[in-house]
C-alpha cells in the first residue's frame, strides 16, 4: 500500500468514507424503525416487538458513526477540524440526539427507571427524526458550502456567531435531511416485515413502506434537482478553486461508473420497496439495503472526486477542503490503507452473527417470555 | 473573580465528559471477563445455577455498557468540537488508533454483544460463550487503542513536523503503537477496571450474604472475583510501578507535581503522606509540607530504578538546575519562539517563492522542534500543573490500591475457609468499598490529565493553542448541557441498578 501514490490513496480513502456513509444511511433504518412506534403498533406488544426489533441493531448503527467519525479523522483531519470545531452545534445537537438513543433501549422498561418509559420512547423517536434529519442537512452542506476560513496553519475560523446553527435558515438544505428521515423510516419498516414473524403487522408495516416511499420521493427529487442544476466548487493541479455550472452533474458524465453506481442503487432501492409493499416477500429490505449503500456512495464519490472541492466554503473558496488538501501524509493513508484490510473480515462475522440472531424471527411470545427484551 | 476562557470551559467539558464516561468504562472491562468465566464455568460444568449468575450480572453489565458508549461517542466527537486545532495538529498520528478502535474493537464488542444479551437460544453453548469472550476482548481492545492514543500525547514519539502543513506527521506506525508509555497506560488503566469490577460483584454478593439472599450464588460470584480481584490487584501494583518509571523518564514535571517536590534531591524518598502548604511559592526554598511521612530512597528507586539517583523538583524544572543538567523552562521559551518564529517565517518565504529563506527557517525550526509548545507560554511558571489537585489524587489512588489487595486477599481466604458469611463487618465493609474502587480510579486519571497540563501533546502544543476558537458561551451552554444530561443519565442508571439488584437473582433464570 505504501507504494501507491499519496493521490491514488486519498482517492482510496474517499471511497471508504463515502462507502461508510453508504453503510451508515442504511443502518438508519434503526433510527426509522424507532420513529414508527409512534403510529404504526396498535398495542404495547406492537411496540415492544418493534423496539426489540430494531433495538438488538443499535450499536451496529452507532459503531458506523463512530467509524465514520474515526475515518474521517484519521484520512481527512483537516475536515474533522473544520466542519466538527465549526459547525459546533449542529454536530453537539447531533451528539446529544445520539446519547439519548444509547440508553433508552436498556432503561425504556426496567423497573425504576426514573424518568418514565413514555420519555424514553420519545427520546427514541427525536433520535429517529432530529438526529437523522440534522445528518442529512449536515452533509447537504458538502454541496452548499458552508461560511468559513482557514487561518493560521489552517485553523478554522467559522464566520457566523450561529457556529452552524445557520444552517437551519438555508431551505436548500432540509430536502434530503426530510428525504433521510422518510429513507429511513422505509428501510425500519423493511426491516421490520423482515424481522418480525406476525403477518397482521407485517401487513401495517407494508403499507408504511408505501406511504413513506411517496413522502421520500419529492424530497428526494428536490434535493437531486438541485445538486445537479447547481454550481459546483472546482479545483485545479494548483488546487485553485473556483465555482463551475452544473459541477456534479458533469462529475456524473465525467465519472460514468459512479453514475453506474447510483442507477443500479436507484433500481436495488426501488425493487426492495415494490417487495416491501406489493408483494409477499419479507427479504425487500435486502435489495433496498444494497441499493442506498450504492446510491448514498456515489453521492459522496460525486462530492470528493473528480477534482471537487468536498467541503466549499462559499465565504472564502480557496479554504475549501478537498481530498488532497485536507487529507492525511501518504505514510498513514498507506498503513491505514492495510488497516481496512480487515474491513471484509469485519463485514463477514457481521454477516454470521446477524444471520445467526435473526435466523428465528421475533413473535409476540418471544418478547413475553425473554427476561432481557427491551 | 474572573470570568473563565473558552479553553478552560474547554478543559472542564472534556473532564466532565471523561470523567463520567470513566465511571461506566472501567466496570465494562472488568465485568465483561467476570461473566466470561462464570458462563465458562456454566458451559463446562453444565450447571444451571451458573448461567443464572451469569445472567444476572450480564443484566448489570447491559445497564452500564450503554452509557459507557453514549459518553464513549461524545469523547470521540469532542475532539473535533472543542479542540479542532489539535485535530488537525494531530489528526495524522491520533486519527490512526482511534479509527482502528472502531474497526477491530468497536464492531466486535457492538457485534457479539447482541449474542450475548439475545442469542441464549438462538446460537449454541459454545457459540454463546465465544461471543461472550469476544467483547471481553472487543472492549479491552478498544481500550488499548484509545490508550495507546493517549499515551502519545503524554509521550510523542514516531513522527515529524512538517512545515508546509504546520502538522505532525506518522513517520513510524509501530513506534507509536509499541510506545512504551502506551502500553503502560493500557496495562495500568484495565487493571484498574478490573479492579473496580472485582469490588463491584464482591460488594453487591456481600450484601446478598448480609440479607440472607442467594447465598450460594453470591458466593460463587465473590470467590470468582475475589480470585480475579487479587490477581489484577498485585498486576496493578506492578503496573503502577512502571507507569512510575516512565513518568519519571518523559514527564519529570508530572512526577514532580506528584510528589509536590520542588527541590529535587539524590536518594529522594516517597511521600507515603502529607499535607501540601497552601502558600509554598516557586523559589521560595521553604519545604512542601506542613507535615509527611516520607519512605526513605523509595522515589529513587521507583523512578530511576536506583536509590542513589537524583529526583528533579519543581523548581529545578522551572527555573533550571546547571549542576544536573538540567534547562530551565525560560531557556526552552525562548527556543520555543524561535521554532513559532522560524515557522511563521518559512511559511511567509514559501509564499514568495524564497527558496534561501525557506531553508534557513527549516534548519532553525528543526533545531528547535522538541520546545515548539514552549514558544506559547506566557512565563515560566505555566509550566507546573496543579500541584495540590495532583499530589492529593496520587496519595487516594495509592492508598486505595494497597488497601483493595488487602481487601481481595482477606476475602479470598474466608471465601476458601467457606465462612465469609460470619464476618458481618467485613461483608459491609465489602459493600461500602465499591464506590472507593471508583474514586480511585478517578483518582488516577486526574494524576495522569491534570498532572500533564499545560500540554495537550507534552512538550509540543499547550491546551491553550489546541482548542477550537468558540466564544467561551458556546462551550459554558454546551457545558451546562452535558452536566445536566450526563447527570440525569447517572441517576436513571444507579435507580435502575439498585432496583435490578433488589430483584435478586432469581429473574434471570
Amino acid at each position: 500500500m505504501l507504494s501507491l501514490s499519496h493521490e491514488i490513496l486519498q482517492i482510496y480513502w474517499w471511497v471508504i468514507v463515502s462507502l461508510l456513509g453508504g453503510l451508515l444511511v442504511f443502518m438508519m433504518f434503526v433510527q426509522g424503525g424507532q420513529t414508527l412506534i409512534f403510529g404504526l403498533p396498535k398495542s404495547e406488544i406492537e411496540k415492544d416487538m418493534i423496539i426489540n426489533s430494531v433495538g438488538r441493531k443499535w450499536e451496529l448503527t452507532f459503531t458506523t458513526l463512530v467509524m465514520f467519525g474515526g475515518a474521517c479523522f484519521a484520512a481527512f483531519p483537516l475536515f474533522y477540524a473544520t466542519s466538527f470545531g465549526g459547525a459546533y452545534w449542529v454536530w453537539l445537537a447531533i451528539l446529544f440526539c445520539f446519547i439519548l438513543q444509547a440508553v433508552s433501549y436498556e432503561y425504556r422498561k426496567k423497573p425504576d427507571n426514573f424518568l418514565g418509559q413514555k420519555t424514553y420512547e420519545i427520546f427514541l423517536y427525536i433520535n429517529g427524526s432530529l438526529g437523522v434529519i440534522l445528518i442529512g442537512m449536515a452533509v447537504s452542506t458538502f454541496f452548499s458550502g458552508s461560511d468559513f476560513a482557514l487561518g493560521e496553519h489552517n485553523f478554522v475560523e467559522w464566520k457566523t456567531p450561529y457556529r452552524g446553527l445557520e444552517a437551519l435558515a438555508n431551505p436548500l438544505l432540509y430536502p434530503l435531511g426530510i428525504a433521510m428521515f422518510f429513507l429511513s423510516r422505509v428501510g425500519g419498516a423493511l426491516y421490520l416485515i423482515n424481522n418480525i414473524s406476525d403477518e397482521n403487522f407485517r401487513a401495517k408495516a407494508r403499507k408504511a413502506v408505501l406511504k413513506n416511499t411517496i413522502l421520500f420521493l419529492p424530497f428526494f427529487l428536490m434535493f437531486i434537482i438541485w445538486i445537479f442544476t447547481k454550481t459546483g466548487f472546482e479545483y485545479d493541479a494548483e488546487g485553485v478553486v473556483s465555482l463551475v455550472g452544473f459541477k456534479y452533474a458533469l462529475n456524473l458524465v465525467k465519472m460514468p461508473i459512479v453514475t453506474l453506481i447510483i442507477l443500479v442503487g436507484l433500481g436495488l432501492v426501488l425493487y426492495g420497496i415494490y417487495k416491501g409493499a406489493f408483494t409477499k416477500s419479507t427479504y425487500g429490505v435486502v435489495p433496498y439495503g444494497v441499493g442506498v449503500v450504492f446510491v448514498v456512495m456515489g453521492l459522496f464519490l460525486i462530492a470528493g472526486l473528480n477534482n471537487t472541492a468536498f467541503y466549499p466554503s462559499f465565504s472564502n473558496l480557496q479554504s475549501s477542503l478537498t481530498i488532497k488538501n485536507a487529507s492525511s501524509s501518504h505514510y498513514t493513508l498507506g498503513v491505514m490503507a492495510y488497516v481496512s484490510l480487515i474491513v471484509p473480515f469485519v463485514l463477514a462475522y457481521i454477516f454470521v452473527v446477524w444471520r445467526a440472531i435473526d435466523s428465528r424471527k421475533i413473535t409476540q411470545d418471544e418478547i413475553k417470555n425473554d427476561h432481557h427484551a427491551y | 473573580m474572573s470570568e473563565l476562557a473558552s479553553v478552560d470551559w474547554s478543559r472542564a467539558q472534556f473532564a466532565l465528559t471523561a470523567i463520567y464516561h470513566f465511571l461506566f468504562v472501567p466496570l465494562t472491562l472488568g465485568l465483561s471477563f467476570i461473566i466470561a468465566i462464570m458462563e465458562s464455568i456454566y458451559v463446562k460444568t453444565g450447571n444451571e445455577q451458573w448461567k443464572h449468575i451469569t445472567k444476572f450480572w450480564l443484566k448489570l453489565f447491559a445497564i452500564n455498557f450503554a452509557i459507557g458508549v453514549a459518553t464513549g461517542i461524545i469523547m470521540e466527537f469532542e475532539f473535533g468540537t472543542n479542540w479542532a486545532n489539535y485535530s488537525w495538529f494531530v489528526g495524522d498520528i491520533f486519527g490512526a488508533p482511534l479509527a482502528i478502535e472502531g474497526l477491530l474493537a468497536f464492531f466486535l464488542e457492538s457485534t457479539f454483544f447482541a449474542v450475548m444479551f439475545f442469542g441464549w437460544d438462538k446460537v449454541s453453548k459454545k457459540f454463546h460463550l465465544i461471543s461472550t469472550w469476544l467483547v471481553a476482548i472487543g472492549s479491552n481492545l478498544s481500550a488499548l487503542w484509545i490508550l495507546i492514543a493517549n499515551g502519545w500525547m503524554q509521550y510523542p514519539i514516531g513522527m515529524k513536523f512538517n512545515p508546509d502543513t504546520a502538522r505532525m506527521e506518522m513517520q513510524n506506525f509501530f513506534e507509536v503503537a509499541l510506545s512504551p508509555v502506551g502500553i503502560i497506560k493500557f496495562l495500568h488503566t484495565v487493571t484498574s477496571g478490573y479492579v473496580i469490577s472485582a469490588l463491584f460483584v464482591i460488594g453487591i454478593s456481600a450484601w446478598f450474604i448480609l440479607k440472607g439472599r442467594h447465598i450460594i450464588m453470591a458466593k460463587k460470584s465473590m470467590i470468582v472475583a475475589a480470585s480475579f480481584g487479587l490477581v489484577t490487584s498485585l498486576f496493578l501494583l506492578f503496573s503502577g510501578d512502571e507507569s512510575g518509571f516512565q513518568v519519571t523518564r518523559t514527564q519529570p514535571m508530572k512526577l514532580a507535581a506528584m510528589e509536590g517536590l520542588y527541590e529535587g534531591d539524590s536518594r529522594q524518598g516517597l511521600v507515603m503522606f502529607g499535607v501540601l502548604k497552601p502558600d509554598k511559592k516557586h523559589g521560595d526554598g521553604q519545604g512542601s509540607f506542613m507535615f509527611d511521612i516520607e519512605i526513605p530512597y523509595l522515589l529513587s528507586l521507583i523512578g530511576k530504578r536506583d536509590i542513589n539517583a537524583f529526583i528533579p523538583g519543581i523548581d529545578d524544572l522551572v527555573f533550571g538546575n546547571e549542576k544536573r543538567n538540567i534547562e530551565s523552562v525560560s531557556s526552552k521559551m525562548a527556543k520555543g519562539k524561535i521554532a513559532v518564529d522560524a515557522l511563521r517565517t518559512y511559511q511567509e518565504a514559501k509564499k514568495t517563492g524564497d527558496k534561501e529563506a525557506m531553508a534557513k527557517a527549516q534548519n532553525l525550526l528543526e533545531t528547535n522542534m522538541n520546545f515548539l509548545g514552549y514558544g506559547y507560554l506566557e512565563k515560566p511558571t505555566d509550566a507546573v500543573p496543579p500541584v495540590a489537585l495532583t499530589f492529593y489524587s496520587f496519595r487516594i489512588m495509592v492508598m486505595l490500591g494497597t488497601y483493595f489487595i488487602a481487601l481481595f486477599f482477606v476475602v479470598m481466604y474466608l471465601c476458601m475457609a467457606n465462612n465469609i458469611e460470619s464476618f458481618k463487618k467485613l461483608l459491609w465493609i465489602c459493600v461500602w468499598t465499591i464506590p472507593l474502587g471508583y474514586i480511585a480510579a478517578e483518582a488516577g486519571w486526574i494524576v495522569a490529565e491534570v498532572g500533564r497540563q499545560p500540554w495537550a501533546i507534552q512538550d509540543l502544543m499547550t491546551v491553550g493553542v489546541g482548542a477550537t476558537n468558540l466564544g467561551s458561551v458556546n462551550v459554558k451552554i454546551s457545558f451546562t448541557l452535558f452536566a445536566i444530561l450526563f447527570t440525569a443519565l447517572l441517576i436513571a442508571e444507579i435507580k435502575i441498578m439498585l432496583k435490578q439488584i433488589k430483584i435478586g437473582f432469581e429473574s434471570h433464570a
